[in-house]
């Protein structure tokens, strides 16, 4: 069936090349835009759940910028079903240039190890980062990048935290390289933990035994909607109430402090799929019209009215498909070569979403012009009435 | 004829033409409407941005931060330098002889957006007395200024559109204590995103004791760099002076240069887009009247001529296309407000301004769309043999 017809749809969309050509380009375009517009407010609408989350961050209910002091930390561990407790500082350093950002924080060595198994060093290497005051550890992408060796001394100017004496350049010994346990986490290891032990005695007596946020890794993912109420239950009405989230959404939280880009997106995508529907629809019309008596010709040879409207949906699908096929690869490969701290995905959602719309887009761009094929007159075709 | 009174002939009488041809000639404006319309939305967004951002900072108001911090959220100053640096005499004083200078604390707090759950990060700036009379601009729409000692807010004007539970009355939980909005103002910039409440209050109930920075007003016009030279060479002070005008641009050029990227990228691959579909339906415009031309040129008509009727009406089109757009864009978005994270972490929120120079950008667009658009058809209807022409291509 499709082998017998194929060659009569791909030889109308053929018949002028440089008008498919254009129209194919056109709806790349749209499809490029489509993909990367709906890849971006995946993201951003995605609600993430605590499903398969082992890992939570306990943050400051007022503000993640709020540092929690040290002491909930025997708190958090105490509740049942908590495995290990971390602690982080974000630690704002600036190595040589503003324009090399990287994170950095300040963890008990100990403690990132058992809460963040994904990161894998040398033993000798994770001994040496627990026993150094000032030492440092970085990812391998981060290592590679500035040249860093263990051993080295990395100067880092915080804009946010200074020592006892005023001065904001911090000396951090490189002792350990780390990587990730796979390739999605060795993409990742572009960061650097640092000692906090150097970090707490070296910062203003006001500013010691605060923590950061704490990072809770729990025993039976399935608990951890029940561990995150029972931290916060805990510390509710403190002056340091927390909130307790999956790792996954604190860090969607960043994004979606952007904004509500969702009505601003959804607007350009519906502007976009507008037009094309317009410039496509035009196409396809015109296209058929002037082949009104070929498919006369057709109708005389017997092919009933219903194939001929067959034929004219088929010609406006595959030409959609075409199209959109195109510029969806280009959208995934766009996507794909973006740096890893930009979590856009083009997933199967986002392809489910341009497939719809290019099904929708092909019966909205076909079905006129294969109504008015399908109830052609033989004879007033062939007469050119 | 000559060539000129041809042209004219022939583009009035092709531009006179175009209802005949409505289809082909409404897919080429609503196909350039859709570009422009986008184009200027995104760039409405950025401009709209910009418009607030460079609004704040009066250029005879100075800030003074820690030396070293990359904006007030990260700086730091003890009660002692507060105190030291109001006393400066650059700084203008008041009729109670106190000087215009306030010493602000910055803090963090979230707040949820309007219809979600999840908070957005906005400013909590706790302000001293004088605050207010160092900041005219500021207007009091609704209610009254916080009382000193009372744990009462202010919202800002944008800060009260986007995010909830901001009414007069309501009350906010930070740190384990209720805090009362008392009043909405107003200054038309940056700090329409902020809750305002007293100094004090704010210090303790979020347990610190010095501020982010201090707001001066200049006593004369080279006061800045006397202010400067004295605290930076001050060894009992390690600070930054900038205007504030200085300051707020340093904070968010990073931001509206990021905007203005994607902008920029969104609007080309639409545009790219658009060119072909223009190509496509002037071909076809150009097809149809195939045997139209041939007559003309039969007439005597010259190749410059056919030139120009194409390419006018792909023009004409286009800037049709181009003020539907725009117009679009205007109704839709001119004025729709949204936030999004400024410098410091923190939300700003912001208007999208459609501007007359932006609608012009939008125009030029379109004609040039038109122009790429049109060029190729029009060529090839010049050189089409007139023989063929005439039997209709």
């Amino acid at each position: 069936m499709i082998r017998k017809y194929f060659p009569l749809i791909w030889g109308a969309l053929m018949r002028k090349k440089t008008r498919t050509l254009f129209t194919l380009l056109s709806l790349s375009a749209a499809f490029l835009l489509i993909g990367l517009l709906q890849a971006v407010n995946s993201v951003l609408s995605g609600g993430a759940d605590f499903l398969g989350a082992n890992r939570m961050i306990t943050q400051a209910k007022i503000s993640f910028t709020q540092p929690l002091p040290m002491r909930l930390l025997p708190q958090i561990e105490s509740i049942p079903g908590v495995e290990h407790v971390g602690h982080s500082q974000f630690f704002g350093g600036v190595y040589q240039d503003p324009k090399n950002f990287f994170p950095q924080f300040a963890v008990n060595p100990q403690r990132l190890f058992d809460t963040y198994p994904e990161w894998v060093m040398p033993e000798a290497q994770k001994r040496a980062f627990i026993s150094t005051q000032d030492g440092a550890i970085a990812g391998r992408a981060l290592a590679d990048k500035f040249g860093w060796k263990v051993g080295d001394i990395i100067p880092l100017d915080s804009f946010i935290w200074t020592q006892r004496d005023g001065s904001r350049t911090w000396q951090w010994r490189l002792v350990g390289i780390f990587e990730g346990r796979d390739q999605e986490w060795s993409d990742r290891a572009n960061l650097m933990y640092l000692n906090y032990g150097q970090f707490d005695e070296g910062r203003s007596e006001r500013a010691r035994g605060l923590a950061g946020v704490f990072v809770v890794r729990v025993k039976n993912p399935l608990d951890s909607e029940r561990i995150a109420a029972e931290i916060d239950k805990k510390f509710e009405n403190s002056a340091d109430e927390t909130k307790t989230q999956s790792e996954q959404e604190f860090q969607l939280g960043f994004l979606k402090q952007l904004g509500d880009i969702g009505f601003i997106v959804n607007a350009i995508s519906g502007a976009v799929f507008f037009t094309i529907l317009i410039l496509t629809g035009y196409t396809m019309s015109q296209a058929v019209r002037e082949r009104i008596p070929e498919l006369a010709v057709l109708k005389c040879l017997g092919f009933t009215d219903r194939t001929v409207l067959a034929l004219v949906l088929a010609e406006s699908f595959l030409l959609c498909f075409i199209g959109a096929l195109f510029g969806m690869i280009i959208a995934t490969l766009v996507i794909g070569s973006l740096p890893p701290e930009y979590p856009v995905k083009a997933d199967s959602s986002v392809w489910l979403f341009a497939l719809l719309t290019t099904i929708f887009l092909a019966i909205v761009v076909g079905l006129p012009p294969a109504l008015r094929a399908m109830r052609l007159k033989i004879v007033d075709a062939l007469a050119g009435r | 004829m000559s060539t000129a009174t041809q042209i004219y002939e022939i583009v009035l009488m092709n531009l006179k033409s175009i209802p005949q041809r409505m289809g082909a000639s409404l897919v080429i404006v609503i196909g350039i409407a859709g570009v422009v319309g986008v184009l200027i939305a995104m760039l409405s967004m950025s401009t709209g941005l910009n418009k607030t951002l460079s609004a704040t900072g009066d250029p005879n108001r100075a800030i003074i931060l820690r030396g070293g911090s990359n904006g007030e959220l990260s700086s730091f100053l003890d009660r002692s330098a507060n105190t030291l640096i109001k006393q400066d005499p650059a700084i203008a004083r008041h009729t109670d002889q106190l000087p215009f200078a306030s010493g602000e604390l910055i803090v963090v707090t979230e707040v949820p957006r309007k219809g979600q759950s999840s908070g957005a990060n906005v400013s909590l700036r706790g302000i001293e007395p004088k605050g207010f009379d160092i900041r005219p601009e500021l207007k009091i729409l609704q209610g009254r200024k916080f009382k000193p000692g009372l744990r009462e807010l202010m919202v800002g004007a944008g800060a009260y559109k986007q995010f909830d539970g901001l009414q007069i009355g309501s009350k906010l939980k930070f740190r384990g204590s209720y805090w009362v909005v008392v009043g909405v103002f107003e200054t038309k910039d940056a700090h329409d995103s902020e809750l305002w409440a007293d100094l004090d209050t704010v210090q303790s109930a979020f347990g610190r004791t010095g501020v982010s920075s201090v707001v001066v007003k200049l006593n004369y016009s080279d006061a800045l760099e006397d202010l400067k030279r004295r605290l930076t060479s001050n060894p009992q002070l390690n600070v930054e002076v900038k205007t504030e005008q200085e300051y707020f641009s340093s904070q968010s050029s990073g931001l509206t240069n990021q905007i203005g990227f994607l902008t920029n990228i969104v609007a080309y691959i639409m545009a790219f887009g658009a060119l072909f579909g223009a190509l496509n339906t002037m071909y076809s415009a150009v097809s149809s009247r195939t045997a139209e031309i041939g007559t003309l040129r039969a007439l005597g008509f010259g190749n410059a001529p056919v030139v120009a009727s194409v390419m006018a009406e792909a023009m004409a089109l286009s800037l049709l296309g181009g003020l539907l757009g725009s117009a679009i864009a205007y109704f839709v978005f001119n004025g729709y407000s949204v936030s999004t994270l400024g410098g410091g972490f923190t939300q700003v929120a912001f208007n999208f301004a459609v501007t007359p120079s932006l609608v012009l950008k939008g125009l030029s667009w379109a004609l040039a769309i038109g122009f790429l658009g049109g060029l190729a058809p029009a060529v090839r209807a010049a050189r089409l043999p007139v023989t063929a022409a005439l039997r209709g291509g």
